[in-house]
């Protein structure tokens, strides 16, 4: 069987207003169900590269979702490929927004334009998803680190999106959160693609890895290989766990 | 709302019109009873309207009547009047009765229904929403806050003789303080709208049906209203 392709970066450039560039042809390309962790040091372009993922900054080059080219100005196709590409920032102080966890799960799929009832149920099954059944109606502010966290990733699985995109998702977690995320994300049917410095959390539960420094991919293989690979990983500024 | 009215009416009460006054610091202690947070709470809560009543202090040497007394400031004579004494105590009655019911609205309601009330009452969305934001992020202003003058305590050792430098010096540090606060709130801004771009914004505000606005709810208002109104009314009119 062919796997389907979720998700295709194709040269893609970007440069700051400031002229700084961030992204220098960037090219990778996800199959469906895929768990990919994208290693490298700071202001490598990572973050960059996961607002172009549903279309907040938009480059030179291609990014297509599902079959779908992500265009500017198009606002039909951008609502879609937002439907399918749920983002998590890094600090869920940002990803939480509303007054309560009720809310902000439900953020989604009211924009995605849901009757009542099914949005009812999807903020149900997220929240179950991630472990916070009963949450619903807390403040985000009284949540604890960990649960944050879930919280945030819930408001973007209310929205069932194919590709699950995570900013740093277990950067200040401690063991027992981080340990949690990591059986969350591997256990998600979605493509997944994280950013991370976290090199025992990609060892467990992401099979392929993609390198990037200086805006440009610099190795993209499985994970044991890059792992193995000491000279490169240092060249990049990473170490073993 | 019936909150929102007492206000409206208090401050709606012509200045100088003591029983009228009398009345409404009667309801609102009545309500305040009534609600059972504890009198000592609200008395002390309401004490907040305080530094307020600087802004009115003015008007007892600007309000043009019957001369008082004099206050020489040097160059200047400042000449306090009747009339603005009159004006200035009356003020003062109408901004405390006005944060007392304030102070009642807010210890009894948890700011979730308020919000929520707003929504049902028909409060334009734009509002509600940046009430929300605000309601939100206040907690995570705060803590920014409070980080940011841990890490300057933490570093500020001063051994023996008071603490820092010059008032000028320490004022610098206070500003640049609370221009980087700012600066951070805007980065954070920044993030939030991404975060809801991300998640399908589209410049549009919706939110979920609030649930309507029960008959008893209507009827206590609506009761409560007619009263304010009354006594505003009176003050004017037979007082």
């Amino acid at each position: 069987m062919i796997a389907e392709t979720s998700l295709e970066v194709r040269d893609l450039r970007f440069a700051y207003p400031d002229g700084r560039e961030a992204l220098r042809g960037v090219s990778f390309r996800l199959d469906a169900g895929e768990k990919v962790a994208i290693l490298g040091p700071n202001g490598a372009g990572k973050s960059t590269l996961l607002l172009h993922l549903n279309g907040l900054l938009h480059g030179r080059g291609d990014v297509s979702v599902m079959g779908e080219r992500v265009v500017e100005d198009d606002k039909k196709s951008l609502a879609r490929v937002r439907s399918m590409v749920g983002l998590v920032f890094q600090d869920p102080d940002d990803q939480l927004f509303s007054p309560t966890v009720y809310d902000d799960v439900a953020f989604g799929p009211i924009y995605m334009g849901l009757p009542e009832q099914e949005i009812d149920e999807r903020v149900e099954t997220a929240l179950g998803q991630v472990g916070l059944e009963g949450y619903g109606a807390r403040m985000p502010f009284h949540l604890s680190g960990g649960e944050k966290k879930r919280a945030a990733i819930a408001t973007v699985l209310s929205m069932q999106p194919r590709v699950l995109v995570l900013d740093e998702p277990s950067a200040g977690l401690d063991p027992r959160a981080r340990r949690g995320l990591i059986r969350l994300l591997a256990g998600l049917e979605q493509t997944v693609l994280i950013t991370t410095h976290d090199m025992h959390m990609v060892k467990e539960a992401f099979p392929r890895s993609i390198i990037m420094d200086g805006g440009q991919v610099v190795a993209d293989a499985p994970t044991a290989e890059i792992l193995a690979d000491q000279e490169l990983l240092e060249s990049h500024g990473l170490e073993l766990p | 709302m019936a909150a929102l009215g007492f206000i409206f009416a208090t401050t709606s009460v012509p200045p100088g019109k003591w029983p009228a006054f009398a009345v409404m610091v009667a309801l609102v202690w009545l309500a305040a009873a009534l609600s059972g947070v504890g009198l000592v709470r609200v008395f002390f809560r309401s004490l907040v309207a305080l530094p307020f009543i600087l802004i009115a202090l003015p008007t007892v040497f600007t309000k043009t009547g019957e001369p008082l007394f004099d206050l020489s400031l040097g160059l200047f004579t400042l000449t306090g009047t009747v009339e603005g004494l009159e004006f200035f105590a009356s003020v003062l009655i109408k901004s405390w009765a006005s944060v007392t019911a304030a102070v009642v609205l807010t210890s009894t309601t948890p700011a979730l229904q308020l919000l929520a009330a707003l929504r049902a009452l028909k409060i334009p969305q734009i509002l509600v929403v940046v009430v929300m934001l605000m309601y939100r992020y206040l907690f995570v202003l705060v803590d920014e806050a409070q980080r940011m003058l841990r890490s300057r305590a933490a570093r500020s050792a001063g051994v023996g003789r008071g603490s820092g430098g010059s008032v000028v010096w320490r004022a610098r540090a206070a500003g640049g303080m609370a221009g980087s606060l700012f600066i951070r709130t805007m980065d954070r801004t920044e993030r939030i709208y991404m975060a809801m771009l991300a998640r399908g914004y589209d410049g549009t505000i919706r939110l979920r049906e609030t649930p309507p606005v029960t008959r008893n709810a209507v009827a206590v208002t609506a009761l409560a209203l007619a009263m304010f109104a009354t006594v505003a009314v009176a003050a004017r009119v037979v007082i």
